[in-house]
């Protein structure tokens, strides 16, 4: 059987009754969290749909939108998706809470790469207490009947359906990554942070390359110029221009000639060095 | 630095001279030669790359922990850079010790955390034409097995275990 392609899914349907207003329209960097959400799974996947209620399609946030409406009865995430399986029962979907402000490209790519299209479903483990992030993940095609059944039996939490499953479950690149908003109180911290986090202007930082990294970008040394705001960032960046052949798992990174985690806050003029598997001796 | 890079030969007469102790009563050494062969494939000449300022700290680092772990004299490790012959030396590492028990345990760390950690490529070029980055062309290859850097490499040894 091969492999069913990716669909991205973004969940925008909640009540957001603690937020007291619509959180898919919440902004983040002058971009609504919706659009933000649907413009990074559609750096990742071919076709990307906004799932939603019934008496949502018509929501100016939503309606110029590819959407998918719920088709089926029930409450929860789990409806959301259940209608996109059946909506398009040969594809996988990469499914995103559209709250999810901390989430970026490496985030995606990683989640990605490891898929495995054997288990019902492919997904992160909470930074914060190791169980299943359902609203980042890829579900498979195979999880559709699953879920009815689940569903039938009275269940009503992804999370939960993931633990009894056995999905495939990664560990997080970074702690906040998938730290999602629920209150007025958490939007106001997740502005700070990624004010402080991100770069909103471009920065020149100082590129070496080595090795079979040098020969593929044709080039030992340059200056880029990027909103990057961290080495996973870049590495992504710079992946997509050169068409690197090593995935960012195979590599380590050095920011001014000392090793570096991948998540460090990248500063202007820093030297940035991705370190390709080491062979001396 | 107990770590250091030279384009030239290693001099092993004047590296051995750094290893003198009259506390010692003896001294290790390893030497990583360029091999003919390497997976099937007759090997012609490799190309050592580094990214020296980090291989250096790291190579530092490295000889450091193996003087704390280990209770020996003096240790040093050599590791040349660009163009090898066949039979030429890649590495060469040597310990003194006041027995001979930690000398060539030393020796043995220093060689097997260099060959893991230190960010140093070899490229090899093969009597069919061919060349390839040790390590990184069947990574490539399979991009989603996970890597840890560490034990990729014993089967593509250039040297002599």
């Amino acid at each position: 059987m091969s492999t069913a392609p990716v669909y991205g899914l973004i969940l925008a349907g909640g009540l957001s009754s603690r937020m007291h207003s619509d959180k898919a329209a919440l902004q983040y960097r002058g971009q609504s969290q919706l659009d933000r959400a649907f413009d990074m799974a559609g750096r990742q996947v071919a076709k990307v749909f906004v799932s939603v209620r019934a008496n949502q399609t018509h929501d100016s946030a939503r309606a110029h939108k590819p959407l998918i409406v719920d088709s089926v009865d029930g409450d929860g995430p789990i409806v959301g998706i259940r209608s996109a399986l059946a909506a398009f029962p040969h594809a996988a979907w990469l499914v995103l809470a559209c709250d999810l402000p901390f989430l970026s490209d490496a985030v995606l790519e990683h989640l990605l790469a490891e898929r495995n299209p054997a288990a019902l479903a492919t997904a992160y483990r909470s930074a914060h207490d190791g169980l299943p992030e359902p609203l980042c993940g890829v579900w498979e095609p195979a999880a559709g009947p699953a879920l009815a059944a689940y569903q039938a039996g009275g269940g009503h939490c992804p999370r939960k359906f993931l633990i009894r499953h056995a999905a495939i479950l990664l560990d997080p690149l970074d702690k906040r990554a998938l730290d999602n908003v629920n209150t007025p109180e958490e939007y106001a911290d997740a502005l700070v942070a990624l004010e402080n986090a991100y770069h909103t202007d471009p920065m020149q930082l100082n590129i070496r390359y080595y090795a079979l990294m040098r020969e593929q970008a044709g080039r030992s040394e340059e200056i880029v110029e990027t909103t990057a705001a961290t080495p996973a960032d870049l590495y992504t960046e710079l992946h997509a221009r050169y068409g690197f052949t090593l995935a960012r798992e195979q590599l380590k990174v050095a920011v001014n000639s000392e090793f570096s985690d991948w998540s460090r806050k990248l500063a202007a003029g820093d030297a940035v060095v991705f370190i390709p598997p080491v062979a001396g001796g | 630095m107990r770590f250091r890079f030279t384009q030239a030969a290693i001099d092993t007469g004047s590296a051995r001279r750094e290893l003198l102790d009259l506390g010692a009563g003896g001294y290790a050494s390893f030497e990583g030669w360029v091999r003919d062969h390497n997976e099937g494939q007759r090997v012609t000449h490799l190309e050592y790359e580094a990214f020296q300022e980090l291989a250096v700290t790291e190579g530092d680092r490295i000889v450091t922990e193996a003087l704390k772990r280990f209770p020996v004299k003096h240790a040093l490790c050599i590791h040349r850079v660009g163009g090898l012959n066949l039979g030429e030396m890649a590495v060469w590492v040597g310990v003194s010790s006041a027995h001979r028990g930690e000398a060539f345990d030393a020796c043995r760390f220093i060689i097997d955390e260099v060959k893991h950690r230190v960010p140093i490529w070899k490229k090899e070029h093969y009597r069919n034409g061919d060349s390839g980055w040790v390590n990184c062309e069947r990574c490539a290859a399979a991009p989603n097995h996970s890597h840890d850097h560490v034990r990729h490499d014993e089967p593509a040894l250039s040297a002599p275990e």
